[in-house]
C-alpha cells in the first residue's frame, strides 16, 4: 500500500453513532485510515466495509456534531504503529498516542501526539559492518533504552536481501537521523533511520522458526509455577466472574514475572486500575534487576470510557510492540485485560453494520479472530540465531460468570494454559482464586518442558507435581464425603487426608498478593515449600478424635503461614520452621 | 426552551415510531438537540438528508406536520454555584419552583479524563457503618453500587452514607424514583440541614422512561464542574441504574438493534462504563465518587445489568436481612470494595486488613457450621463457638445501624476474638496478636 500522490477524499453521507458512511471519489483500501474534518478537528477512522462508492468507516472518537458533507481525507495506509527507541515506560492510548503529551485534564477529540521523541539523542553502537548482507529484522546497531539493548533493525517492510553500504560511527543520534544506508540487488539505496512503521493487524514475521515452547516462565505465583506452569512464549488465559481477582493476578504477573519487558494492554477496563500501574510501577523495584518496574513496562491504556473502536485497535497495537521487541531477542510478557471487552467492541460494530449475528450477537468470525491473535505470541529463533519470545496472557470476563459463552469458548480453543478463577474460592477469600484442578497447562505435558524441569529444578519435580495434584483431588473427594456423611460419619484418617490437602491449599495455593514477601516466590523456594508440604503428607500421625485432626493441622497451617511471611531462610524463617518441626513431632509416629 | 429568529422550522415528518421520528433536513450535527412539537429530542441517526430524532418523552400524539426546530447544539447544562440546593428534571430545568440557573453552558456527556491525569484514589471515606468501613472501605474517586432486591432499604442506606460521608457536594441522580422515594430523599436532606450542599436531578416514575437517559450525564456534568473547577469532593448518588439500563434497551429496541444477552443492547457495557468511569480522583484534591444502586430481580447477579456493572465498578455492596438478629446487615461474603486495599492498614490502623480477613473467615466457618446443623450433624466445640461469634459479629459490627469509628470496630473484633477463640484459631500475624490481643 504505497502512498499515491492523488489521495482519495470523500464526504460524509451518513452517521450512526461511530459508524460513518463516506462517499468517496477514488480507490480506498479495506482497513485504510482516514481523517474526518469536523470543523477543523481531525477525527481518525478506519475503513471496515466498502459498498459501491460508499466506504463504511468506524470512527475512533465521538462523532458528536458531525454533519453530512463534512470532508474526509484518506491516508493510503492501514493503522500503523511507530517503532523505535523510546517506547519503554510510555503510557500510550490504543492508537499509540503518548498520553503524557496530551494537554489538559480531559482527552480532546482529534488530538494526536507523537509516540516517540524526535529530538532526543540516543547513544548508538553499530553492530553490522559495511558489506554485510542483511534482511528485514537484521540488527544494524543498538541503543540503550532504560539500560535495555534496543536493537535498530532493517525495516520489516523491506522484502529482499540488502547489502550494508555504510553505517554511522558510534555516537549520539536522533531517531530520524540516517544511521545506515543499505542497497538492494539493483543497487538502489535505502536510508535506514531508528524509526519504522508497521500496520498493527499484520504479524511481524522477521524470524527463522517458531519451535514449541520448552522453557518455564517464572511468574512467582505458586499456583501457576508449581501446578500449572506457563512456558516462555506460551499463551494462557484467565477467565473469571467479577470479583474473583483477575486484575490483581494480572498485576502480580506484571510485577514479578521473569521477563525483559512487560506490555500491559488495559483494554476496556477500569481507569483506576491503570492509574494503579502508573503510580506504583515507577516506585516498585524490579526484583531481578533492582531497577524500577516502570523501566521495563509499556502501557497501552484504552480504558472502558475511552472510544470503543480504539479498544479493538489497542490489543493489536500492544501485540505489534511486543513483536518488535521480540525481534530484538528479548523475552516479552504481554498481558491484556480484558479480551472480552475487545470482543464486545467487535460486537458493537458488527451490530451497527447490521451483520447477521452469531451466538450472543457476537460476529460470526469471533473464534477465528481470537485464535489468530493468540497465534502471534510464541518463542522464536531469529535469523541470527538469537531467541526471543512473547508470552501472552489474556483475561476473559465471561458474562454472568458462565464459561460457556462465546468469548471464553473461543479463547479456550486458542490458549494453551487455562487459569480458572473460581467464585467459590474467591468467596472464601482463598486468593489467588485459581482453581488448581479445573485449571490446566498443556505445557506441563510437553516432554521438552518436563525435561527442562528435570534439568533446572530437580529430577523428582514432575512426579512431585503429580502427587500434589492427587492429594488435592483426594482432599476434594473426602471433603464432599464429610459434607454428606458428617464429621463423625467418616473414619478419622479421612479427616487427616482432608487436612493434608488443606495444607497444600493454604500454604502453596493461597498467596497474599499484598504482602511484601509472600507476593512473589522464587522457584527455589517453591521447590523447598512443595517438598516440605509433601514431607508432612508422607508423615504418619496419630489422632484420637477428628477434632484433634483439625486443630493440629490448623496449627501447622498457622505455623507455615508465618514462614510464608518471612524472608526465605532468614532467622525468623528458620525459627518458625523449628517450631513447625516441634508441632509435627507432637503427633508423629516414629 | 429558547428559539432563535433565524432558525429554520421544519414541518414535515416522514416517519414516526414509538420513540423516534424522521424528517428531511440539512446541515444537522450528530447528537444535536431539537424540539419536536414542543418536546425535546436528539439526533440519533443521519443518512443523507434523512434525520432520525429520538423524542425523550415519547411520540404519543405527534402529528406528521409537527413543528421541528433544531437547536444547533448537543444537550447542555448551565453550571454555577447556583446549582447548590436545587432540584432539577432530566433536562436540567428547575422543578422546585425556583428560578432558572444562571451559568456557563456545558455539554453533557463530555470527554473522558486522560488516565495519566488521574491520581490514584487514596482518601478513606468513613461512613460509620462497620459493614462498609471495616470490611469494604470506600475511597474517594471510587464507583460502587449496591446490588439490592427491591424490598431492601437501599435508598435509606444510601442517604445515610451520603450524609455521613464528608463530601463538599452530594449530587443525586434519580432515575425512575417513585415519588415517595423522591420525597424521602428530599426530607432526609432537608432535615439534616444539608440542602445547601445537595443538588438533585430527578426523573420519577411519573416521567417518561427515556428521559432517564439524560439524568446520569446531567448529574455528572454538575459533578465535574464542582470537582474540576472548584476542587471539591463530590459524591454522586445514582439510583436506580437498572431502570436506566431498561431505558437503554427500550431505545435500542425501537431503533431495531439486535439485542444481546437479556435483551439488552450490545453496547450496554460501554454505555454503563461511560457513566461510572466519571468517578475520578484529581491531583488537585477534587474528586467524584459514585455510589449507585442496581436493583436485582430475585438476587440474580448473572443478569446482564448487574453482571456488566460488576465488571465496571470497583466492587459492590450487598445488603441482607440477618434473621438471627433481626436486622439488615452488609453481607460480608458477597460485598467487596476493590479499592479498600489502598486505605486499610494505611489510612487506618495497621492491623485492619488482617483483622478484617480473620473475622470474615471465622464468619464463613460459622456459615459452614450452620449448614452442618441444618443437615442434622453434631457440632464440634469450635463450631459452637463460631456460631456464637457470628451472632455477636453480625449484631455489633455488620448491622447497618452501627455508627462507630474504625478503631472501635477493630477493638470490637479483637474483643470478640478473645471471647470465643485462641490466637492460633484466628491466624493473625504474631506481631498484631502481641499488640492487640486483649490481656485478661
Amino acid at each position: 500500500m504505497d502512498k499515491t500522490n492523488n489521495m482519495t477524499t470523500g464526504k460524509v453521507a451518513g452517521i450512526i453513532a461511530n459508524l460513518v458512511f463516506v462517499e468517496v471519489d477514488g480507490p480506498v483500501h479495506q482497513n485504510e485510515i482516514c481523517y474526518i474534518n469536523l470543523s477543523g478537528t481531525m477525527l481518525m477512522a478506519e475503513v471496515i466495509k466498502v459498498m459501491g462508492t460508499q466506504a463504511y468507516v468506524q470512527v475512533f472518537e465521538s462523532t458528536r456534531g458531525l454533519k453530512i458533507n463534512d470532508t474526509v481525507e484518506f491516508t493510503g495506509h492501514m493503522l500503523e504503529v511507530t517503532l523505535g527507541p523510546g517506547i519503554l515506560s510510555k503510557n500510550f492510548d490504543g492508537l499509540q498516542n503518548d498520553l503524557d503529551k496530551m494537554e489538559g485534564v480531559f482527552l480532546k477529540r482529534g488530538e494526536h501526539t507523537n509516540p516517540l521523541e524526535d529530538d532526543k539523542l540516543w547513544a548508538f553502537k553499530p553492530i553490522a559492518k559495511p558489506g554485510d548482507i542483511v534482511i528485514a529484522g537484521s540488527w544494524l546497531g543498538e541503543v540503550k533504552e532504560n539500560w535495555m539493548p534496543h536493537k535498530i533493525m532493517v525495516p520489516f517492510k523491506l522484502e529482499e536481501k540488502f547489502t550494508v553500504k555504510s553505517i554511522v560511527k558510534e555516537g549520539e543520534y536522533k531517531i530520524n537521523d540516517t544511521i545506515a544506508v543499505i542497497t538492494d540487488s539493483k543497487g538502489k539505496e535505502i536510508n535506514v533511520t531508528m524509526v519504522q512503521k508497521w500496520p498493527v493487524k499484520i504479524p511481524i514475521k522477521a524470524y527463522k522458526e517458531k519451535p514449541r515452547p520448552f522453557k518455564l516462565l517464572e511468574t512467582g505465583v505458586r499456583v501457576i509455577d508449581t501446578l500449572n506452569p506457563i512456558a516462555e512464549g506460551g499463551t494462557g488465559f484467565i477467565p473469571g466472574p467479577f470479583g474473583t481477582g483477575k486484575t490483581v493476578l494480572q498485576h502480580s504477573l506484571s510485577k514479578q514475572a521473569d521477563a525483559d519487558m512487560i506490555i500491559v494492554a488495559a483494554c476496556g477496563e477500569r481507569a483506576n486500575e491503570v492509574v494503579e500501574i502508573f503510580s506504583e510501577f515507577p516506585e516498585l523495584d524490579d526484583p531481578r534487576t533492582g531497577r524500577k518496574l516502570m523501566e521495563r513496562t509499556t502501557i497501552i491504556a484504552n480504558t472502558s470510557n475511552m472510544p470503543v473502536a480504539a479498544r479493538e485497535a489497542s490489543v493489536y497495537t500492544a501485540m505489534t510492540l511486543a513483536e518488535y521487541y521480540r525481534a530484538m531477542g528479548l523475552k516479552v510478557l504481554m498481558l491484556a485485560d480484558s479480551t472480552s471487552r475487545w470482543a464486545q467492541a467487535l460486537r458493537e460494530m458488527s451490530n451497527r453494520m447490521e451483520e447477521l449475528p452469531g451466538q450472543d450477537a457476537f460476529p460470526m468470525d469471533l473464534p477465528a479472530i481470537i485464535s489468530n491473535f493468540y497465534s502471534r505470541a510464541g518463542f522464536v529463533y531469529l535469523n541470527n540465531g538469537a531467541s526471543g519470545s512473547i508470552t501472552f496472557i489474556g483475561t476473559v470476563s465471561p458474562a454472568g460468570g458462565n464459561l460457556k459463552e462465546p468469548v471464553t469458548e473461543s479463547t479456550k480453543k486458542a490458549a494453551r494454559c487455562f487459569y480458572a478463577l473460581s467464585q467459590q474460592r474467591a468467596d472464601s477469600k482463598r486468593y489467588p482464586a485459581i482453581d488448581p484442578l479445573d485449571s490446566y497447562s498443556k505445557y506441563a505435558e510437553y516432554p521438552e518442558v518436563e525435561e527442562y524441569f528435570i534439568k533446572n529444578i530437580e529430577p523428582e519435580w514432575p512426579e512431585k507435581i503429580r502427587v500434589a495434584r492427587d492429594i488435592l483431588i483426594r482432599g476434594r473427594e473426602v471433603a464432599e464425603q464429610i459434607n454428606i456423611l458428617g464429621d463423625d460419619g467418616v473414619p478419622i484418617d479421612y479427616h487427616e487426608r482432608f487436612w493434608k490437602a488443606e495444607v497444600i491449599d493454604f500454604i502453596i495455593l493461597q498467596q497474599d498478593a499484598f504482602d511484601k514477601i509472600d507476593c512473589s516466590t522464587s522457584l527455589e523456594r517453591q521447590r523447598y515449600m512443595l517438598t516440605s508440604v509433601l514431607n508432612i503428607y508422607n508423615t504418619k500421625f496419630t489422632f484420637e478424635t477428628f477434632e484433634e485432626v483439625a486443630s493440629f493441622f490448623k496449627r501447622i497451617i498457622n505455623q507455615m503461614k508465618q514462614m510464608n511471611y518471612s524472608e526465605f531462610k532468614s532467622e525468623k524463617y528458620i525459627k518458625n520452621e523449628k517450631e513447625l518441626f516441634t508441632i509435627i513431632d507432637e503427633r508423629k509416629i516414629a | 426552551m429558547e428559539t432563535k429568529a433565524f432558525q429554520k422550522i421544519y414541518t414535515k415528518l416522514s416517519q414516526i415510531t414509538k420513540a423516534t421520528c424522521s424528517l428531511k433536513a440539512t446541515n444537522i450535527g450528530y447528537e444535536e438537540m431539537a424540539i419536536v412539537h414542543g418536546r425535546l429530542a436528539q439526533v440519533v441517526k443521519i443518512i443523507g438528508d434523512n434525520v432520525t430524532l429520538q423524542i425523550f418523552s415519547g411520540t404519543e400524539g405527534i402529528p406528521t406536520n409537527a413543528e421541528v426546530i433544531f437547536l444547533g447544539r448537543p444537550p447542555v447544562l448551565k453550571v454555577s454555584e447556583e446549582l447548590s440546593g436545587r432540584f432539577f428534571n432530566a433536562y436540567g430545568e428547575p422543578i422546585d419552583g425556583g428560578q432558572e440557573i444562571d451559568g456557563e453552558e456545558r455539554q453533557i456527556g463530555g470527554p473522558s479524563v486522560n488516565p495519566v491525569r488521574r491520581k490514584q484514589p487514596s482518601e478513606f471515606i468513613p461512613t460509620g457503618i462497620a459493614g462498609i468501613d471495616l470490611n469494604n472501605a470506600l475511597v474517594t474517586g471510587q464507583k460502587i453500587p449496591f446490588f439490592a432486591d427491591p424490598d431492601q432499604p437501599y435508598n435509606q442506606v444510601m442517604a445515610m452514607v451520603a450524609l455521613r460521608a464528608d463530601a463538599d457536594k452530594i449530587i443525586l441522580g434519580g432515575m425512575g424514583l417513585t415519588n415517595d422515594d423522591y420525597l424521602y430523599y428530599k426530607n432526609v436532606f432537608e432535615n439534616a440541614g444539608a440542602l445547601d450542599r445537595i443538588i438533585s436531578f430527578v426523573n420519577t416514575t411519573e416521567n417518561p422512561p427515556v428521559e432517564r437517559l439524560l439524568v446520569p450525564d446531567m448529574a455528572l456534568t454538575a459533578a465535574e464542574y464542582f470537582a474540576v473547577d472548584k476542587n471539591q469532593k463530590v459524591l454522586v448518588l445514582l439510583t436506580d441504574m437498572t431502570l436506566y439500563a431498561d431505558a437503554l434497551s427500550i431505545v435500542s429496541n425501537r431503533m431495531d438493534q439486535i439485542p444481546s444477552k437479556d435483551s439488552m443492547p450490545g453496547s450496554l457495557y460501554s454505555d454503563l462504563a461511560k457513566i461510572y468511569e466519571k468517578a475520578v480522583q484529581f491531583p488537585d484534591g477534587g474528586s467524584i465518587t459514585i455510589i449507585a444502586v442496581t436493583s436485582l430481580s430475585g438476587g440474580d447477579i448473572t443478569h446482564a445489568i448487574p453482571d456488566n456493572t460488576g465488571y465496571i465498578t470497583e466492587g459492590q455492596l450487598f445488603l441482607r436481612k440477618d434473621t438471627d438478629i433481626g436486622k439488615v446487615i452488609v453481607d460480608p461474603f458477597r460485598s467487596l470494595s476493590r479499592l479498600k486495599q489502598l486505605v486499610i492498614g494505611k489510612k487506618t490502623r495497621a492491623d485492619h486488613p488482617q483483622v478484617m480477613n480473620a473475622a470474615i473467615r471465622l464468619y464463613a466457618d460459622a456459615a459452614n457450621a450452620k449448614t452442618k446443623l441444618e443437615n442434622g450433624f453434631d457440632l464440634t466445640d469450635y463450631d459452637e463457638r463460631t456460631l456464637q461469634f457470628a451472632k455477636d459479629y453480625s449484631d455489633k459490627l455488620l448491622a447497618i445501624d452501627v455508627n462507630i469509628e474504625v478503631d472501635s470496630m477493630l477493638s470490637a473484633c479483637w474483643d470478640l476474638f478473645n471471647k470465643y477463640f485462641k490466637p492460633a484459631e484466628v491466624g493473625i500475624k504474631q506481631e498484631f496478636v502481641d499488640k492487640y490481643w486483649p490481656k485478661n
